[in-house]
């Protein structure tokens, strides 16, 4: 019993009806079986490349750098938020409420992981390294093995969730702001990011419908989840202002056809807001925007402590076993 | 699964040249190989609705040979859907049962899978499953418009026919479903959404 004798841990322990350990041989895992293909890494989706026969070319004009680092600020988005919302799972008010944001999260989830490949195609040097070896793709590298100034996600995206009004405020305000951008997004002269954002837009016009109907529902609701909505977007407000400003790498990639520049989309965006809040009888809170760290937000890698905390949570498996297969 | 292979009643045509057949497969006529790689991919299922399979859901978009290697070409129905792996492994399975080694799946993302893809053969089992088939996918000129009101969709239920239907969530068990529940006769039931 090598594994006794030399004090290395088993993690293949079961128990006889006595509580002692039964030792089983490898060709009796139950699981050897399921092997099929290749033992992938335990924490992807064991869909080796996402952009698998996909032509990632990188499009003239465009410096391949810049491309890579803004879909990671996109990537980075869509990540930090399908995080922050499937904390909900489970813990909605009821069966309906929680599976839609699972699939919300979901959606995002994979939005992320095309946007984080294209990265890695556009620009390998911005995926972390790992030991020769390692099993863990690109757009999971990029996912578990950045520190937090590493992350450009809008600040939006990662903070806290609050109650029930809190998340589906938060999903109007990003999709809202993202459905405008996607719909631009689509005319990219990068086919990798127009076919991610033709995608987007039809899964985000689900996302944005649901949290308007929701807004709307709680707006007219009782006093007090009408007090409770209010609250939410009072809170949240300070971090609108932010989705609008143009990063020097977005001007870039906007001004050679890649990209957008959020603040072309800021009118069309508070216009759609602006009728919802209408449609729910509320007013636009009147809230300053929340300061950078010396000028520096979200997508220059400055965060609320809160993305730190959730990035600790999401990664520490991941960077626990970064060998780990099955 | 070899008696489900399908066999030719012309096993004999020569003088066509197929380089990529050939290789395949060199002991058979040359279109046969990928007649054969076909209906091997035809058979494959949707793992989480296995009354349809990946034609039927308009996701197989493509079998090809290409230098003796089958070539498959998928794309996702949502950007984070869950069964793309399984949908590979499964392909690869079939086209190996079927005798191709070492078969490719490709993913194209363009153009995005719409529910219109689904085909009639397709909406007909969904039916025959309980699930109720999209309608027309909603086409956006400029931008999309926001919708505060429910969905109006006139369904019927899978059940009993009725048309007294609630939407109950735009969001159901996979990300390409909704939930509805009959009036009259109370089942719930899971409608296919238009995308």
């Amino acid at each position: 019993m090598t594994a006794h004798d030399t004090n290395e841990p088993s993690i293949n322990i079961d128990h006889d009806e006595a509580g002692a350990n039964i030792e089983h041989g490898e060709s009796e895992n139950a699981y050897s079986g399921l092997l099929v293909n290749d033992a992938s890494w335990a924490f992807g989706t064991d869909f080796e490349d996402p952009l698998a026969g996909v032509d990632t070319t990188v499009p003239e004009g465009v410096d391949s750098r810049e491309l890579g680092v803004y879909c990671q600020m996109l990537g980075d988005d869509a990540l930090i938020f399908s995080q922050r919302i499937s904390e909900w799972c489970s813990n909605a008010p009821d069966l309906e409420e929680d599976i839609a944001l699972a699939n919300i999260a979901l959606d995002l989830l994979g939005q992320s992981r095309l946007l984080l490949a294209r990265t890695a195609a556009a620009d390998p040097s911005l995926v972390p390294q790992l030991p020769e070896g390692s099993p863990v793709p690109d757009e999971d590298r990029l996912a578990f093995f950045r520190e937090d100034l590493q992350f450009r996600n809008v600040r939006l995206a990662e903070v806290p969730n609050g109650d029930f009004a809190e998340a589906v405020a938060k999903i109007l305000m990003y999709s809202t702001w993202r459905l405008a951008i996607f719909e631009r997004l689509q005319s990219s002269r990068d086919s990798v990011l127009s076919a991610i954002a033709v995608k987007g837009v039809k899964e985000m016009s689900y996302h944005r419908d649901f949290a308007g109907r929701w807004v709307l529902t709680l707006a007219r609701g009782t006093e007090e989840s009408k007090a409770r909505l209010l609250s939410a977007l009072d809170g949240l407000w300070p971090l609108w202002d932010e989705l609008f400003e143009t990063h020097p790498i977005e001007a870039s990639v906007a001004a050679a056809g890649i990209g957008v520049d959020p603040a072309e989309v800021a009118d069309e965006a508070g216009v759609i807001l602006d009728q919802v809040f209408a449609a729910a009888g509320i007013d636009r809170p009147e809230r300053g925007a929340l300061a950078g760290v010396r000028g520096q937000k979200g997508r220059d890698g400055l965060h609320t402590e809160a993305l730190s905390k959730m990035l600790a949570d999401m990664q520490v498996v991941a960077r626990q076993y970064p060998e780990g297969q099955w | 699964m070899t008696a489900a292979l399908q066999t030719h009643e012309s096993i004999i045509r020569d003088g066509r040249d197929d380089r990529d057949a050939r290789s395949a497969d060199a002991g058979s006529s040359p279109a046969e190989p990928l007649d054969r790689a076909r209906a091997a991919a035809a058979r494959v299922t949707d793992p989480e609705m296995p009354m349809l399979t990946l034609v039927d859901l308009g996701v197989l978009r493509d079998v090809a040979i290409e230098d003796g290697r089958v070539v498959t070409t998928i794309t996702p129905t949502y950007s984070g859907c869950p069964a793309m792996a399984t949908m590979r492994d499964d392909l690869q399975r079939e086209l190996q049962d079927a005798g191709f080694e070492d078969a490719e799946v490709r993913v194209s993302l363009t153009p995005a899978w719409t529910s219109d893809w689904i085909t009639e053969e397709g909406r007909k089992a969904l039916k025959g499953a309980g699930i109720s088939p999209p309608g027309q996918a909603p086409r956006h000129q400029g931008p999309v418009a926001l919708t505060l009101m429910p969905t109006n969709r006139a369904l019927t239920c899978t059940l009993c026919g009725s048309a007294n239907v609630k939407l109950s969530s735009e969001f159901g068990p996979t990300a390409c479903k909704a939930m509805y529940q009959c009036l009259d006769c109370l089942e719930p039931f899971q409608h296919v959404k238009e995308i």
